[in-house]
This record gives structure tokens, C-alpha cells and sequence, in this order.
């Protein structure tokens, strides 16, 4: 694990990431049955073609979960994710680059707990934000 | 793509569905055991060790594995698995996205009642069609009764 990170050296603006994920058909199978989410638009390439779609596509889900391993990796053990949103703006084809990202928008002391909140998502291979989203973590402090 | 019902149908199954609104609601439990906690970890190739190995965990103040905030993303926990059947008069149906809220750590071990309820319906007119937002909201229990986290998910369907 990486050392934990303090609410003392959060700045607004600090960037988060990347975590570069590479979904394949193999990865997309094992969330299917981790997840219970069989629909065969994510698995079987000749129903995905039927329906219209280039290749199979990647879970939103799946792109959730990415932006919560995102999260939880740096927020470290004594972080807490409080929070998590995001919506599924594009689709991202198997095989290709999903690359998580983050930016801390907001830093304030609430209820007791050193909050930072981000804005989140991830981008293709061109750049283009397919899950845009926020996150709430709680920072422990250096005290 | 074209609709399989007609017309008649379609207005039928959205009157109804505008019926379950507030009402329709869902309960599933799950015991959260470790096997799946580890399944999940592996399927989204986190190598987290909390995830994944128990005395590693325990020595963090852990009773156990700990599960990670994302398998409340899942469908199981707050997808179409836990969710109350409605009628959708249209053909697609996607995702939208969705609002995970997580309010005490869970542990694998941990039996998680979930209840859902449609909360909100949205018709709006697109381009290609008639369009329909519906926001599923989700409570999340645990053994003790203790409200662990709330999801919020938006299913679209479109005619």
C-alpha cells in the first residue's frame, strides 16, 4: 500500500489518478458473475452486433466500481469514501482503455470529518469523458 | 428499433407504471460472504488487500475482510436484481448512472437487507422518441438493523 495521504496536503485543483483499466472480454465475464449482471450486450459478440453495437460494451457499472478503486487507492486505509455518483455518458468498447480520473474541487470541515470532494470519471483512449461523476472522501489528519 | 406493443399498449403500461410511483418497492437480503468480496476484488482487478485477506484486515481493526464501498455499484446490491418489477412500455432500456451513499464500513460476513422503492418517474420527449427517467432509491441494512449506505439509480427507457 502507499503511503496514507493527510487531509494537510489536499490542495483544490490536486489531481487524482490516473488509474488505467483494460477491460477484456475475459474482465467483462468475471464482473458479469461478480455483479450478476448476465445481459449478453457485455459478453457475446454476435448479440451485441444484432443489436446494433460495434463490440461488446463495457458495464457502466463496471466503470463505477473502476472510479471506486480510483477513490479508495487514495483515499488509503485510514480514508473513507462517503461517497460515490456517476453517470453513464458514453459507452466504452472491450478491449479499448478505460482511464480513471480525478480532480479535488472542495475542501471544508462538516459534522467532525475533514471532507474533500472531486469531481471523477473516465475518459477513452481520445480523451472523451464517458463516466463523469463526484466523490466525498474523509481524510484523517496529520494532527 | 421498432416496438413490439402497440399504441393502445404502451399508453396502457405508462399509465401504470405512473401508478407505481411511490409504491412499488422491493426487499432482497444477501450475506456478503468472503468468496464474493473476493470474486468482486478479482473481477475489477483491485489488489487491495483489505479485500482480499483476512488477517491483513484484522490487523487494520477489522472483524474481517472488509467489503469494498463499490459492491453496493453492483447490480446485485442496488441493480435489477433488488429492484420491484414495473411495466416499461418501451423496447431499450439502459442504465443511467447512479448515487452511492456509505454511512458505516461493512464486513464479509455481514447480512444486508436492501430495499428499494421507484421513487421518481421523469417523461420527457426526445428526438427519436418518447423518453422515461425512473430513479430507483435503495436502503441498505445490516444485521443490526444499522443503516450502512443508500444507493440512488436512474434506469432509462426509451421508445
Amino acid at each position: 500500500m502507499t503511503s496514507q495521504l493527510f487531509f494537510e496536503n489536499v490542495v483544490v485543483g490536486m489531481e487524482i489518478g490516473p488509474l488505467v483499466k483494460h477491460p477484456t472480454s475475459r474482465q467483462l465475464v468475471k464482473w458479469a458473475g461478480a455483479s450478476e449482471d448476465f445481459y449478453e450486450i457485455h459478453y457475446d459478440k454476435d448479440f451485441a452486433l444484432s443489436t446494433g453495437l460495434p463490440a461488446p460494451i463495457v458495464h457502466g457499472r463496471l466503470k463505477a466500481a473502476f472510479l471506486g478503486q480510483l477513490m479508495t487507492d487514495w483515499a488509503g486505509e485510514k480514508g473513507v469514501v462517503r461517497k460515490l455518483s456517476c453517470t453513464y455518458r458514453g459507452m466504452d468498447l472491450v478491449g479499448e482503455d478505460v482511464i480513471c480520473k480525478g480532480r479535488v474541487t472542495q475542501k471544508y470541515f462538516a459534522d467532525g470529518a475533514n471532507c474533500i470532494e472531486c469531481e471523477i470519471w473516465t475518459e477513452n483512449q481520445k480523451g472523451e469523458r464517458t463516466t463523469p461523476g463526484s466523490a466525498i472522501v474523509v481524510l484523517p489528519s496529520r494532527g | 428499433m421498432s416496438s413490439s406493443l402497440s399504441e393502445a399498449e404502451k399508453t396502457r403500461l405508462l399509465e401504470d407504471l405512473r401508478e407505481k410511483v411511490d409504491k412499488a418497492e422491493k426487499s432482497v437480503v444477501i450475506e456478503i460472504d468472503k468468496s464474493m468480496v473476493r470474486r468482486f476484488a478479482q473481477a475489477i482487478e483491485d489488489p487491495n488487500p483489505l479485500w482480499q485477506d483476512e488477517e491483513y484486515a484484522k490487523r487494520t481493526g477489522s472483524g474481517g475482510i472488509l467489503v469494498p464501498p463499490e459492491f453496493f455499484c453492483t447490480s446485485m446490491m442496488s441493480g435489477g436484481g433488488c429492484r420491484p418489477e414495473v411495466p416499461l412500455p418501451y423496447d431499450r432500456i439502459l442504465d443511467g448512472g447512479g448515487d452511492w451513499e456509505f454511512l458505516l464500513p461493512v464486513e464479509a460476513g455481514d447480512t444486508i437487507t436492501s430495499s428499494s422503492k421507484l421513487v421518481e418517474l421523469r417523461e420527457k420527449q426526445g428526438k427519436s422518441g418518447k423518453m422515461l427517467f425512473l430513479t430507483f432509491e435503495t436502503l441498505h441494512k445490516n444485521q443490526r438493523n444499522e443503516l450502512v449506505a443508500k444507493s440512488r439509480g436512474v434506469t432509462i427507457n426509451l421508445e
